[in-house]
């Protein structure tokens, strides 16, 4: 983890689980230094799911399921696993600023 | 910041047992709920559960009108006229096509995406040499698995049979 990343994440406020309290508090910075503090480093094909993810707390209020995700963009299955190892459906709700995904799938 | 290695260490074995289009989802649900939190998955299928993952049969799962008492509230019928032809067909149908509304893939779809996830997939042994069925005849990324190996690699993790 970078003193850059630390001197970020000590700005935002999380839950207990590791979400950001406050979605509307997100900024582009601020996904690089949680994936950052996950060992990811954010690719293009990340942030299409995480716009995505961002795109349709927007509209729906609520954090898309990993389904929808692959239905709705070109990244499959396979690949968003790839991306977010070690549990994509909260991983990638976390960089994007969202809440814990209540979806079953 | 985040407690997120703990996952890393648990480990869900799933004993499908049952092949019904009811029987079949919620272990296909639990094992990708598992993937998708990061938690290792091992599907171990047997007996009528194997149609889960047998290429000829995973599409054509039925929904059971007798002796089936939880058919509400889609289909509340009495047992006596679930035996009535074409009954099954119906609730097979009305099930499929809830299921779609909430956005959960058909069977077939939902095991290549359980494996896509890295979950794994085993057909029982004994169950397959019963049913004389080869590796040829399960989907792809699917494995031949006896009883006592899948015991071994569930040890130490959560076992939850359907």
């Amino acid at each position: 983890m970078s003193t850059q990343t630390e001197i970020i994440l000590e700005t935002v406020e999380f839950d207990d689980d590791g979400f950001m309290v406050d979605p509307n508090a997100w900024t582009p910075e601020i996904a690089e230094a949680i994936a950052d503090d996950q060992g990811i480093q954010l690719t293009d094909r990340h942030w299409v799911v995480i716009n995505f993810a961002r795109k349709e707390f927007e509209e729906n209020d609520e954090p898309p399921t990993l389904r929808r995700i692959t239905k709705r963009t070109d990244v499959n299955t396979k690949e968003i696993y790839q991306l977010f190892p070690g549990g994509p459906a909260k991983n990638a709700s976390r960089i994007a600023g969202l809440g814990k995904p209540t979806g079953c799938i | 910041m985040t407690d997120n290695d703990q996952n890393d260490t648990r480990k869900l074995s799933i004993i499908s047992s049952k092949g019904s289009l009811d029987m079949a989802y919620p272990g296909l649900i639990l094992g990708n709920a598992a993937r998708m939190s990061g938690i290792e998955a091992h599907m171990f299928f047997t007996f009528w559960g194997l149609d889960i993952i047998t290429k000829s049969k995973l599409n054509s799962l039925n929904v059971a009108t007798v002796g089936n008492p939880s058919m509400h509230p889609w289909f509340h019928i009495p047992t006596f006229l679930g035996a009535i032809p074409g009954m099954s067909a119906a609730a097979t149908w009305m099930m499929r096509r809830e299921i779609d509304k909430l956005d959960f893939p058909p069977i077939g779809e939902f095991v290549e995406m359980i494996i896509d996830a890295g979950a794994h997939v085993y057909g029982c042994k004994m169950s397959m040499d019963m049913m004389k069925l080869t590796q040829d005849d399960l989907v792809d990324g699917a494995v031949v698995l006896g009883a006592m190996e899948f015991l071994e690699l569930s040890e130490g993790g959560q076992v939850i049979f359907v």
